[in-house]
């Protein structure tokens, strides 16, 4: 799971899978096959987990992008605030907040899963009045009032279960 | 950058930190299922056994039983 391809991907969806600048620069042109970026070499990715990717977001730098960088040698406190985040966001696709965003996708699971619930109840419920044999002869009202008669009878659980809760003197059950 | 500057987080000392925050939290969740279930459950169950045991009968309730049919090895007097 800690591989650089599965990194990329990560669990969900919502984990941002950026493809590397090179094939950027394949495209535009009309005809053309676009270059399969190289996946052995190091790959950005955002997790939350892995902080901190082994290539910067954008590798190919324009000319001031390129003075930027030049200017980041140098003591930090001479850089603005706006050139800072444009370094951040030359190093970095989407930010901590942005990449840890929620999304709605709980709702989609939560409605699929009841969904397929209430097609299960539909099964079951045709299984019911179709396939189930009869009902045992046990289960109907007189033999049950008949068998709780020789449970009390051999009073059954005395202390704090079923016997216990019968009046054996009023002949009922107690209240 | 804001010009005031942020609260310095605990540097050193995390994993110690949680480990006693969480011991306590543990031993009091743990004493109190504990407790509850002692004195919710074990404490009634014995006086029930108690109280049913105090005037207990053997003989009297083996004869209800025979009368009522359920031996099979003593049927119910008279018969």
């Amino acid at each position: 799971m800690l591989s650089l391809p599965s990194l990329r991907m990560g669990i969900l969806s919502r984990r941002g899978i950026v493809a590397a600048a090179s094939v950027r620069a394949a495209h535009g042109h009309g005809g053309h096959v676009t270059t399969q970026e190289d996946l052995s070499a190091p790959q950005y990715y955002e997790n939350r987990n892995h902080p901190l990717p082994d290539t910067p977001y954008r590798k190919e730098l324009d000319t001031s992008q390129k003075s930027l960088k030049e200017k980041e040698k140098g003591s930090w406190k001479q850089l603005s605030n706006e050139e800072k985040l444009a370094l951040y966001r030359l190093k970095f696709h989407h930010s901590f907040a942005e990449m840890t965003k929620p999304t709605n996708e709980w709702k989609t699971v939560l409605g699929g899963m009841f969904i397929i619930f209430g097609l299960t109840g539909l099964v079951v419920l045709w299984q019911r009045i179709y396939v189930f044999p009869p009902k045992p002869h046990t289960l109907e009202d007189d033999w049950k009032a008949m068998q709780v008669k020789r449970m009390l009878d051999m009073h059954i659980n005395p202390v704090q279960g079923f016997s216990a809760k019968w009046d054996y003197d009023k002949n009922e059950w107690k209240k | 950058m804001s010009s005031a500057l942020l609260v310095k987080p605990q540097m050193r000392g995390l994993l110690a930190s949680r480990l006693r925050k969480h011991m306590i939290i543990a031993f009091i969740i743990s004493f109190g299922c504990a407790s509850l279930y002692k004195f919710g459950v074990t404490e009634p169950r014995k006086r029930a056994y108690a109280e049913f045991y105090k005037n207990y009968d053997a003989m009297k309730q083996f004869e209800a039983m025979r009368d009522a049919g359920v031996f099979e090895s003593v049927p119910p007097k008279g018969s």
